[in-house]
Order: C-alpha cells, then sequence, then structure tokens
C-alpha cells in the first residue's frame, strides 16, 4: 500500500520545462474546464435557437432546423474536429490562423448543440398545444408566446437530460488533444509516456473527470430544485 | 502465530527454490508458448500487415531468438503468440507476464529499467528535423520564432521542451495525436518542422505524395537507444536473449537484416524507407551493451 502511495510521488517530479507533473496536470484541467465551459456556452446558445426554429410552423425553417440537427448528430465527433481543423481551412484561408482552442470549442458546442436542440424541441412538443393557442389567443406574439410560456416549461422538463449533455460535453471535450490542446488525455498519454507510471497518470486524471462531470450533476441538481414548481407539475399532457 | 511462521519460512524457500530457475523459460518450456508483444505501426522495426501477421527488423530478430531458445530447450514445438501493444500498454503487459517479451520500438531509459529489463540494444534512433524543402529552415536555430509538431506520446516532446529551455530558443508546439496526424501538420503548413525519431520521419517522407517536398535536416537532437523489452529480474531469461542477438552481431546477420528492412522494399506496399544504419547503432552492434539513454551524449 505504501508503495502504491509512494509511487505518486511522481507527481511531483520536474517535467524538464522548470514545472512538476502537479503543476502540468492542474493545467491540463484547466484546458479540458475551458474548452468544456466554452463548448457548452456554444451549444446552449445554437442548440436552443435551432430547437425551437424546428417546432416553428414554417416548413422551411424547420427543414433547416432539422438539417443541421441530423449534419451535426451523425457524423462522429472526431472526424468533425479533424473537418474544423485540416480541411475547412484549406478552403478558407483566413481560418489558418484562428487557435486551435476556438476551433475546438466551436466543433464540440455544435456536435452538442445538435443534442440540446433535439432535446429542446422534444420538451416544447411534450407541452400540451393549447398553451401555444391560448397564448396567441391572449394577444401574445410568437415570440411572446415562446418567451414567458413555452420556454421556461419546456425548460423545466429538458433539466435532467441537458445535465448529461453538459457531463458528456466534459467528457467529450477529450478530442481536443487530437487538436494539439495540452488537456486532461493528452497529459495521461504524454506524461504517462515520459515517466513510464501510465497507470498514476491515468488514474489521476479518471478522478479528475469523474469530479468535474460530478460537480456539473450537482450544480444541476441545485438548478433542477430551484427551477421547480411548489404545486403540482405542469407541463404534461 | 508458530504455523504462521512455518508457512512464511515455507513460503520463503519456494520463492528461493523458484528464483534459481529462470521463471519465463521454465513457463515456456512447460506450456511450449511464448507471447511476443508486437506493435501495429512502429515503421520498419515491428508493424502488422493485417490478419494478426506481425513483422519488421525487431519481430525478425525475436524469432531468430525464440528458435534458438527453443532449440536450446529442447522443445519438439515451440508455438508464437503474438500480442499488439500500444506504448501505454506495454511495460504493465510485461510486468503481469501477459506478454514474456516485446519485440516494438521501446527506448531503454532509466525510468523504464526500475521496472523492466532490456536486452542488448540493436538500434540507436536519432531524433531529428524534418522540413519542407522549400522553407530554407537548415537547423535547429533555424526554427526560432516557428511552429514545430511532434507527437503526443513520445519522448521526444521532452527531448524539445529541454531543448528549449537549455537553448533560449522561442517557438510553438503542435502536438500530433499519431506519427502520421503530425506529418500532416507539417504537410498543411500548420507547422514549419515535424520533430520525430529519423525512421519515422524517413518513412513518411517516403509515403508522401511528393518525397521530394520534403527534406531531413540540422544535427541530431538526440539519440534513443532501442531495445527488445523483458521481464525484470530474470537474468537467465535475459542471458538466453542476449546470447543469440550477440552471436547475429558478431556474424553480421544483423546488419543484413537490417538491410533488408531498411534499404530493401517491404511489404505491404513495397517501397523502401531508404535508411542506412547510423554509426551510433553500428556501435551498438560492435560493442554488445545495454546502457539506457542517459548515458548516450549528443555531439554537437
Amino acid at each position: 500500500m505504501l508503495d502504491i502511495l509512494k509511487s505518486f510521488e511522481i507527481f511531483l517530479q520536474d517535467t524538464g520545462g522548470g514545472e512538476t507533473y502537479l503543476q502540468w496536470l492542474l493545467q491540463a484541467w484547466g484546458w479540458t474546464l475551458a474548452v468544456s465551459f466554452a463548448a457548452w456556452i456554444v451549444a446552449i446558445i445554437v442548440g436552443v435557437t435551432v430547437g425551437v426554429l424546428r417546432t416553428l410552423p414554417n416548413r422551411y425553417i424547420a427543414f433547416i432546423g432539422n438539417t443541421w440537427t441530423e449534419i451535426f448528430r451523425n457524423i462522429p465527433l472526431l472526424v468533425q474536429i479533424f473537418i474544423w481543423y485540416h480541411v475547412v481551412p484549406s478552403l478558407f484561408l483566413s481560418l489558418k490562423d484562428l487557435p486551435s482552442f476556438a476551433l475546438v470549442f466551436v466543433g464540440l458546442g455544435l456536435f452538442t448543440s445538435a443534442r440540446i436542440a433535439e432535446q429542446v424541441k422534444a420538451g416544447i412538443e411534450s407541452l400540451s398545444k393549447g398553451q401555444l393557442q391560448a397564448s396567441l389567443a391572449l394577444g401574445l406574439t410568437r415570440t411572446q408566446a415562446y418567451r414567458f410560456v413555452l420556454l421556461p416549461q419546456a425548460f423545466r422538463i429538458i433539466v435532467p437530460p441537458l445535465t448529461s449533455e453538459s457531463m458528456s460535453i466534459i467528457k467529450n471535450s477529450s478530442v481536443a488533444y487530437a487538436v494539439s490542446i495540452s488537456e486532461l488525455t493528452m497529459f495521461a498519454m504524454q506524461a504517462g509516456e515520459e515517466t513510464a507510471k501510465n497507470i498514476q497518470m491515468f488514474l489521476a486524471t479518471t478522478i479528475l473527470y469523474a469530479v468535474s462531470a460530478l460537480a456539473v450533476n450537482e450544480i444541476s441538481k441545485l438548478i433542477e430544485r430551484r427551477m421547480q414548481f411548489k404545486t403540482s407539475r405542469v407541463g404534461a399532457k | 502465530m508458530k504455523v504462521f511462521a512455518v508457512i512464511l519460512v515455507s513460503l520463503l524457500m519456494l520463492n528461493v527454490a523458484f528464483a534459481a530457475e529462470s521463471k519465463t523459460l521454465k513457463k515456456i518450456k512447460d506450456s511450449g508458448v511464448i507471447t511476443m508483444g508486437v506493435r501495429e505501426s512502429s515503421g520498419a522495426l515491428s508493424y502488422t500487415l493485417g490478419n494478426n501477421k506481425y513483422v519488421g527488423y525487431h519481430v525478425e530478430i525475436c524469432e531468430k531468438v525464440l528458435a534458438t531458445i527453443q532449440k536450446n530447450l529442447g522443445l519438439k514445438k515451440l508455438e508464437i503468440k503474438y500480442v499488439p501493444v500500444t506504448s501505454q500498454n506495454r511495460m504493465p503487459l510485461i510486468q503481469n507476464g501477459t506478454i514474456d517479451i516485446e519485440c516494438g520500438s521501446t527506448t531503454n531509459n532509466i525510468a523504464r529499467a526500475k521496472d523492466v529489463s532490456f536486452a542488448v540494444t540493436t538500434f540507436v534512433e536519432e531524433i531529428r528535423i524534418a522540413v519542407k524543402a522549400s522553407s530554407g529552415i537548415t537547423d535547429i536555430a533555424g526554427l526560432n520564432k516557428k511552429t514545430i509538431a511532434t507527437t503526443t506520446g513520445t519522448t521526444t516532446v521532452q527531448t524539445l521542451r529541454k531543448n528549449k529551455k537549455a537553448t533560449g530558443l522561442e517557438f510553438k508546439e503542435l502536438y500530433g495525436k499519431d506519427h502520421s496526424d503530425a506529418f500532416l501538420l507539417l504537410e498543411s503548413g500548420r507547422a514549419d518542422a515535424f520533430i520525430m525519431d529519423g525512421t519515422i520521419l524517413a518513412g513518411n517522407i517516403a509515403r508522401a505524395k511528393n518525397p521530394a517536398d520534403f527534406k531531413i535536416v540540422g544535427d541530431v537532437l538526440s539519440v534513443e537507444p532501442i531495445a527488445i523489452m523483458l521481464p525484470k529480474d530474470d537474468a537467465e531469461f535475459k542471458k538466453a536473449v542476449d546470447e543469440p542477438i550477440k552471436a547475429m552481431m558478431k556474424s553480421g546477420e544483423i546488419a543484413k537484416l537490417w538491410d533488408k528492412w531498411f534499404l530493401k522494399p517491404i511489404p505491404p506496399t513495397n517501397t523502401k524507407v531508404n535508411m542506412p544504419a547510423n554509426e551510433n547503432t553500428k556501435a551498438a552492434w560492435a560493442t554488445p551493451n545495454e546502457k539506457p539513454m542517459e548515458e548516450y551524449t549528443v555531439k554537437n
């Protein structure tokens, strides 16, 4: 047991660049969280927009929303990241100078946006048709109906799937290593090779991934509790 | 308590009894099977042809070694099981006995030697710089303020980091997720140079659409002895592996194997790696040794 604990002393060793492996690990964790958070913002903004578009009566707009969702949902994430990194900049040369951090959080964000759009659409459609009809009959515009009646109810319903999407984003952020972001997965592979202590490195990164995802879960639970109606549940058909 | 002591003592004696005989050799003799760790794509050193077929310079050396071991053990038949390993799992698999010998592209360094053992060095790799022929870069100083690509999960990243600290050069690093990805960074212009093992650079350039577009320049940045990896604390097995390798080095057979894998067309595409053995490798053949990477110094 003592031997196992002692083997973790490797984290205090210098990497050869003037910092310890522990410092590097924490920096890598920071990159993972930064990529995940930025991607999450993109995913929520685009996802909600596309999700709402898909429920509009205009067939062409709904078609665009559906196409968006199917394209981003059905292409493997790693392939999408490579397309953003290698293919798109060779077509639009000005994108070549964009930092890979921007590419990867936009890529990951758009991938997740398709999944969130699906959930937002499902949330809105799960509401009784009467909700929209009554709002319009009361003289609200369609925008107001979505803003004050439909979306607040839909969001309550989709908090649980949104939580699991937000946890997935942290796990999916590991694809960033493929485009040279030194996040946790890259740290594990690189530091493992340098120190010949793969198990220790992967264990530490696993723990940090789990801690991050669990923290998201806890925050979501808090939001869920805050958003609950005090009275009976609303929204079921 | 007394019973416990007796058990402990007998266990210790048992241990001694086993230690007297090589654990690995005994396993091979009893089962008639040896498990060889191989790589999917470690250049011409160890790679797959698909269908669970593995070939390469180190694989062939291992097969010859195992033939000798089979003869010495008096086995009629020795079945070789090939198990593909990665740079992440190769050490744990040797340590827990899943594989008995690893014939891939493992650098012999002090950190690893704490947990595993190495046969005599069969190849000394040189870390070099590959650039586009049109770039005008001729040495490491030319890389100041440039972007350098290398591959995640290699010791080259560490070499680069040390070089950066020592030379005071300023450069941006890009990490490819594998060698072909890192080469793509150079090819697509995202990086100005690709720093990696010479054999890997030569292999990637040979496979490029237009090999003349690239060239390997500058001094050797660092050298790494590559060796066949063995379980730790099994001196008898190490000797059984080392002896035939040393014999091949002496008879010149190893140089012939080198020519076969690095100078002649090799399967599956029948292209040539075109890399003559370097001076360090020739020196390792002339005086077989198991010096770790740290004992090699680069002449600059």
